[in-house]
């Protein structure tokens, strides 16, 4: 694992280097990621593509601080989160990483707009306000407007997909990672939803990075890499 | 610390029914924990007052000459000496022969609030009717108001025409019973042969069977007179202003006057262990359904964990520490338990209100005409304590585990 900082080019959100993750327990290991380098820039979409099984969901995991990888390393916001303990990753998920996932996983006895505010409860910056203010604004982004006071579970799927963009974008992150989001939505509200991730994308400036085994949606980012048995082309 | 709470109560009312039994179950362990509590400890305290009412809280008696061991290890050099009063091996001689000396000594000291000489023996008491064995307790009647109940004790006649009548008598309400007897009428007391006539001037009730069907109470002097003891006494009775103290009085007393010092709580240690043994297990039998209800908050909270491993892993994922999670779920806990313990503290008053005034009739070891409650904040203290102690051990341990998912693990296998 080299230990010298990268150059962090302009923009460059998040820049993973030569990332191993081998899954499963001793006897059945399997290589899910064999050296996988990136970047991600501020402002573009990105898109993995790979076949099921091909290591998409656990390059996002290792990118999203949700799993540790075995070998390389890995920067987010110019700063080296591969051996940042427990304590610095969990906050830096909360500012500066947004999760979409390809089932909403809202809270479902919380509002629209309470779903959305969890993560800024969490960055305990803004008062009770600002929240709503700013709740409302996001609402109003992701087309839900008029919906925020209703409960997850009376939202369609749609909707709820919606709310959870909304969620993810709540703390204005630099990056939003998205697992298959639109898998689960029939094609309207899959090109909706996919439509809506690349205008905040590119009005906020954030980096995104969509997974997905859809191709015709890969083909409308900004970046593709494909992943080929733990290897990005 | 609000965000959570927010979760908290959200999580916690989606399970509102299981949440309610457990809730239940702390509301009536902690109300019968107290309302037991506060029955036998009033039945406790009112024993205690009873006896210290009858017999004062020390009794001096026989003098006693220490063992020669005893005697060897005090070397008298308060510096260098060291004393081991052997009380098995003491030597005593019956009764106090020089009452006047021992009793001024005894008011002397500062914790004493009166000193009453006793001289005691047996005696046939007789009426027209039947003849009974009786305790004759030859008192001085101001000295021994000092240190009993008996002018509260008194059901008919007075104890002003005791004091007016030398050859007045007291005694109890069951012997009054026994021997068909009322106020005016003439008694005979019979001791070794002699025979003296006296008037009933008095019936008391000290609410102890056995006083109140064997004791009689005459003036001292004509109990001399009676027993042919023109010196020395049986025993001093006396009071404390603070009961709780006696032993440690009852030793300073014994060491300073050379005589037998026993305290009440001595005296009627059995009582005692009995009554300290009943508070202790029915504490415990209640304590048990407070332990069923964290039984029921460790199975609804693991519940919760179980079901909501996936919006645990997204409140992880968006930054919610294991911290949190914790806190979320001590949150549930805390939240029921808090409730529990007022709701039960309110019904606990209401039900230690009414048991005070449910009747019963008790006649024995002391008189009671109703239950008797001690209101004691100790036994609401002690409730919530052990309510708190359960819950949130049984919250802790749900908590720990939803803190340690991983939620990377969790959204994989959950087709995030």
């Amino acid at each position: 694992m080299t230990e010298t900082r990268p150059e962090n080019g302009e923009g460059v959100v998040l820049k993973a280097s030569n990332l191993h993750r081998w899954l499963g327990n001793e006897e059945n290991r399997v290589h899910a990621l064999r050296g996988v380098s990136l970047s991600l820039e501020a402002g573009k979409v990105h898109a993995v593509v790979g076949p099921s099984g091909c290591g998409k969901s656990t390059l996002l995991y290792l990118l999203g601080l949700l799993d540790r990888p075995d070998d390389g390393d890995l920067w987010l916001m110019g700063k080296q989160m591969t051996v940042a303990s427990e304590a610095e990753r969990t906050p830096a998920r909360n500012e500066h990483i947004g999760f979409v996932f390809q089932f909403h996983f809202l809270m479902p006895e919380f509002t629209a707009a309470e779903n959305i505010m969890l993560p800024m409860r969490k960055l305990n910056r803004l008062t009770e306000n600002e929240m709503n203010e700013r709740s409302g604004q996001i609402l109003q982004d992701i087309g839900l407007e008029d919906k925020g006071h209703r409960l997850a579970y009376h939202l369609s799927g749609g909707e709820q997909q919606r709310v959870a963009v909304g969620r993810a974008l709540a703390n204005f992150p630099g990056l939003l990672l998205a697992d298959e989001p639109t898998g689960n939505l029939d094609q309207k509200n899959s090109d909706s939803i996919f439509a809506l991730l690349c205008r905040l994308a590119r009005q906020k400036g954030q980096a995104v990075l969509i997974v997905t085994h859809n191709l015709e949606l890969a083909e409308q980012c900004d970046t593709t890499f494909s992943l080929v048995d733990g290897n990005l082309t | 610390m609000k965000r959570n709470f927010q979760i908290a109560l959200r999580f916690l009312l989606a399970k509102r029914r299981a949440m309610l039994m457990t809730l239940a179950g702390i509301v009536f362990g902690v109300a019968f924990f107290i309302v037991t509590q506060a029955q036998t400890h009033g039945f406790e305290d009112l024993f205690i007052r009873t006896v210290l009412g009858a017999n004062g809280a020390l009794r001096v008696q026989d003098k006693f000459q220490n063992p020669i061991t005893s005697l060897m290890a005090d070397t008298g050099d308060s510096t260098e000496g060291f004393r081991v009063p052997l009380k098995e091996g003491r030597t005593y001689i019956p009764g106090i022969s020089h009452p006047g000396v021992i009793k001024e000594s005894v008011e002397k000291f500062s914790s004493v609030s009166g000193v009453s000489e006793v001289l005691a023996g047996r005696a046939s008491v007789s009426s027209g009717f039947r003849s009974l064995k009786t305790e004759v307790l030859g008192i001085r009647l101001n000295d021994h108001l000092s240190v009993t109940d008996l002018g509260s004790q008194i059901r008919f006649g007075s104890l002003a025409r005791y004091s007016e009548e030398p050859s007045g008598i007291l005694i109890g309400t069951r012997l009054a019973g026994r021997l068909q007897i009322d106020i005016g009428d003439t008694l005979f007391m019979e001791h070794l042969g002699a025979k003296r006539r006296y008037r009933l001037v008095g019936i008391f009730e000290t609410g102890v069977g056995q006083y109140d069907l064997t004791r009689t109470f005459i003036h001292l002097d004509e109990a001399r007179l009676l027993f042919k003891k023109p010196f020395g006494s049986s025993y001093l009775q006396v009071a404390l202003f603070d009961s709780d103290k006696a032993p440690q009085v009852a030793l300073h007393l014994e060491e300073t006057l050379q005589h037998n010092v026993d305290s009440w709580q001595e005296r009627e240690k059995t009582w005692l262990d009995v009554f300290r043994v009943l508070r202790f297990s029915s504490g415990l039998t209640m304590a048990s359904i407070i332990v069923i209800a964290g039984l029921g908050m460790f199975n609804t909270l693991a519940m919760i964990v179980m079901e909501r491993q996936r919006e645990i892993a997204i409140l992880r994922s968006i930054g919610y520490t294991r911290g949190d999670i914790i806190s979320i779920f001590l949150q549930q806990g805390m939240a029921v338990l808090i409730a529990g313990i007022l709701l039960g503290w309110i019904l606990a008053l209401a039900l230690t209100y009414g048991v005070s005034s449910l009747p019963i009739h008790i006649r024995g070891v002391f008189s009671a005409d109703s239950f008797v409650v001690k209101w004691s904040l100790y036994h609401y203290l002690w409730a919530g304590f052990i309510a708190s102690i359960v819950i949130l051990l049984a919250s802790f341990l749900p908590a720990r585990r939803a803190a340690h998912i991983d939620p990377g693990e969790v959204i994989r296998r959950m087709g995030g």
